[in-house]
């Protein structure tokens, strides 16, 4: 589904990814982990679309094709999904309204017909139950005056609700307290299949014991310089990065 | 310009909604004003004589007047003479029906979008439409009637209510007040004049639908609202212009006049041609004098309004909070896309005791527009207990455009309590990225953020008008994000 091939990333002439090769196939679940600064969050955000990223070398295939050309509302509406590591405030447009929107466009991108207020309500009520959020969450504007864990839960909540093929978590878990850990890892668990993949972005492995990884792999300075089984998770988390560190030098 | 000319200039007009013009003739005065062309409109409008002399009497005031430099607008200087101050649909038509009415004209009306024909099932709203000067069809006019409820062209009310324009006019907005309502005073063509009676709530919303439709012909309507004891009416005021390569001056008066536990809500929205979106060139200018006078204990008065349209926008609708407990509201949008440029804001003057004011602007800068906010709020020596609450937000699209606000306060008795609060924010990349990447265009984002921004202003509007003015904003923002 998603295959990143020697992909070579700059902002403002720095290079910040240095060849990544990655391939995620559908129905599986990987983790990347590194420290601040490897380039993670740059990953999910040129997977993504940001513009202020430049591809200087390498490409990026969604389902076999080059999405470098398509724009970030284009790979939304295609069915790749980013969870924020920091979910942006929009002050004054109601969270109910935005999701709707969202998802009458990804419907009418498919060809099928848009929900009616009534519908959206109800399908939203149910996703809100899957996630323990509260409906007061729908009547405010979006990530307004949310904690750090309420805007967490609200990524998913959107997960959920647009139903993506490939799914981006950047660093869900970092402000969670256990039980929403818990709560977003069963939600994330229940979410997959088959069709769906999903790529975790955490430097904890503490998530990764709530989740069924196939693949980890570790980043390190634009690298990834290690990639295995979720045994590696617990071998990182005894030994440190510094390990793998000494090793590739 | 001969007539020739004229047409053939008409002709040569270029795409905009409502950029087209209507082939009826029209009676129109040379361009150029002296007190021959004020006496000229009087006669055509048979007017009483004390309405000549105030005329008369503002015009000559006028003369001595320098045209006010101090809003923070540009533009080239208007030659007074080059404008022609009156213009008519021939043999001015007086009709009891719609099929009265030229049929042409009928079609003008239609490619605006106004619902006449609907709006006389759709019962509770009643139309006066004013096709350039002279107004040609009142619709509801017996259901109003029977409440009592006086709403008509302007120089009908001068023929036929004498009295009620004698005492009213000019006791809120004087002829001497400014340099363009002393203009106004002097040549006004028509407008509206409502006045409703002791006790009654008018029984549907007033609305009228202004359009400028001649080369040349500067529009000055002139409206004038009473409302009686214990009244209570709510008017809506609406606006398309055609394309036009000259700057067309607009300078309108309105007086509000509410008595004792009287209500006048007066809501505008105003999409005239705000001129070429590439160069700036043509457009409305917009120097409107607004003002209502909570006359006496527990009147209220609410201005709302959504300007989108015009090149130069200068509004400053305000209140005189004269009786005491009374109530002065100003909810304003106010957007400059493009070349435009809006300096608007109000005057809140508290004279009487434990009176209260709110004022919420919003002001929406886009493209290489200026916004400035422009308020004054007066708390004069005998106004115990007074309350003002100020809230000026400023939205800015691009980093071309400007937004400022100037915010005056004077108060001068130490009852008073202000609150003021202020916010500058600009529609970051980053949230336009958030909302792409849940599958939502730039373009709609940028028109949820807005809408969202105005929503505190928008609820102020009746429903159909606030419908129209998110769509209103929709229009006015295409293409103002890359």
């Amino acid at each position: 589904m998603l295959e990143i091939k020697n992909l070579h990333v700059s902002v403002e002439d720095k290079e910040i990814l240095k060849g990544i090769d990655l391939t995620v196939n559908a129905g599986e679940l990987h983790a990347i982990m590194g420290r601040n600064g490897s380039g993670k969050s740059t990953l999910s955000q040129v997977i993504a679309g940001r513009d202020t990223y430049e591809i200087t070398q390498g490409e990026i295939l969604y389902n076999g094709e080059d999405i470098e050309s398509w724009p970030p509302e284009r790979r939304a509406l295609e069915g790749v999904f980013l969870s924020f590591q920091y979910p942006v405030v929009i002050p004054g447009v109601n969270t109910t309204y935005f999701m709707k929107a969202a998802l009458n466009a990804k419907l009418k991108h498919l060809g099928k017909s848009e929900l009616d207020a009534m519908d959206f309500l109800a399908l939203i009520r149910e996703k809100l139950k899957q996630v323990g959020m509260d409906e007061n969450y729908l009547s405010r504007a979006v990530n307004d005056g949310f904690s750090g864990g309420e805007k967490k839960r609200n990524e998913i909540l959107q997960m959920l609700t647009l139903e993506p093929t490939l799914s981006i978590l950047d660093e869900t878990d970092s402000v969670l307290d256990i039980d929403a850990l818990k709560i977003v890892a069963e939600g994330v668990n229940n979410y997959r299949n088959d069709e769906r993949a999903i790529v975790v972005i955490t430097h904890y492995q503490r998530i990764l014991e709530y989740m069924d990884i196939d693949k980890i792999h570790v980043l390190m300075d634009g690298k990834i310089i290690r990639s295995g089984g979720k045994n590696l998770a617990r071998e990182l988390e005894e030994k440190g990065y510094s390990w793998l560190e000494e090793k590739s030098v | 310009m001969s007539k020739d000319q004229i047409i053939i200039d008409e002709a040569v007009s270029r795409e905009y909604k409502y950029g087209f013009t209507t082939d009826i003739e029209q009676d129109t005065l040379p361009p150029g004003l002296d007190e021959n062309v004020i006496r000229k409109i009087s006669a055509i409008k048979q007017e009483p004589e004390f309405l000549l002399e105030w005329r008369l009497k503002a015009f000559r005031h006028w003369q001595k007047m320098d045209e006010p430099d101090w809003a923070k607008v540009k533009y080239n200087p208007i030659d007074y003479q080059a404008i022609s101050y009156y213009s008519a649909p021939k043999d001015k038509p007086k009709y009891d029906s719609l099929d009265d009415v030229d049929p042409e004209l009928l079609e003008t009306y239609k490619k605006l979008g106004i619902p006449l024909e609907e709006q006389k099932q759709l019962a509770g709203v009643a139309v006066d439409a004013v096709f350039d000067s002279v107004s040609v069809a009142t619709t509801f006019k017996s259901e109003l009637k029977k409440h009592g409820v006086i709403f008509c062209p302007f120089s009908e009310a001068a023929q036929h209510h004498p009295e009620l324009i004698k005492k009213y006019l000019g006791s809120v907005v004087p002829y001497s007040d400014n340099f363009f309502a002393s203009l106004n005073s002097a040549v006004f063509s028509d407008g509206s004049f409502v006045y409703i009676p002791k006790g009654v709530k008018c029984p549907m919303e007033l609305s009228t639908y202004f359009r400028i439709n001649a080369l040349n012909t500067g529009q000055f309507e002139r409206t004038l609202i009473i409302a009686d004891e214990g009244s209570q009416v709510s008017y809506l005021e609406g606006c398309t212009a055609p394309m036009r390569d000259e700057n067309q001056l607009h300078a309108a008066v309105v007086e509000l006049i509410a008595h004792k536990d009287a209500t006048i809500k007066y809501s505008t929205v105003q999409n005239w041609y705000p001129g070429d979106p590439e160069t700036g060139k043509g457009g409305i200018y917009n120097f409107v004098t607004k003002r209502g006078s909570c006359l006496e204990d527990h009147a209220r008065i609410t201005w709302t309004q959504v300007e989108t349209g015009s090149a130069i926008t200068w509004k400053y609708p305000s209140v005189i909070l004269k009786g005491d407990n009374t109530v002065g509201e100003f909810y304003s949008v106010a957007m400059a896309n493009h070349f435009q440029q809006a300096d608007t804001g109000t005057k809140m003057i508290h004279l009487g005791k434990n009176t209260k004011s709110t004022i919420i602007s919003k002001g929406i800068s886009a493209g290489q527009g200026q916004n400035t906010y422009r308020g004054s709020v007066k708390i004069m020596k005998n106004a115990e207990n007074a309350r003002n609450y100020s809230q000026c937000d400023s939205i800015l699209i691009g980093d071309k455009c400007g937004a400022h606000t100037f915010p005056y306060i004077d108060v001068r008795n130490p009852t008073a309590q202000m609150e003021h609060e202020a916010s500058t924010s600009t529609i970051g990349e980053d949230q336009l990225f958030y909302a792409n990447q849940r599958g939502i265009s730039t373009e709609d984002a940028v028109s949820m953020i807005v809408n969202g921004f105005c929503k505190e202003v928008f609820r102020e509007l009746p429903m159909e008008f606030a419908v129209e003015a998110q769509k209103l904003m929709e229009v006015s923002l295409e293409g103002s994000v890359g």
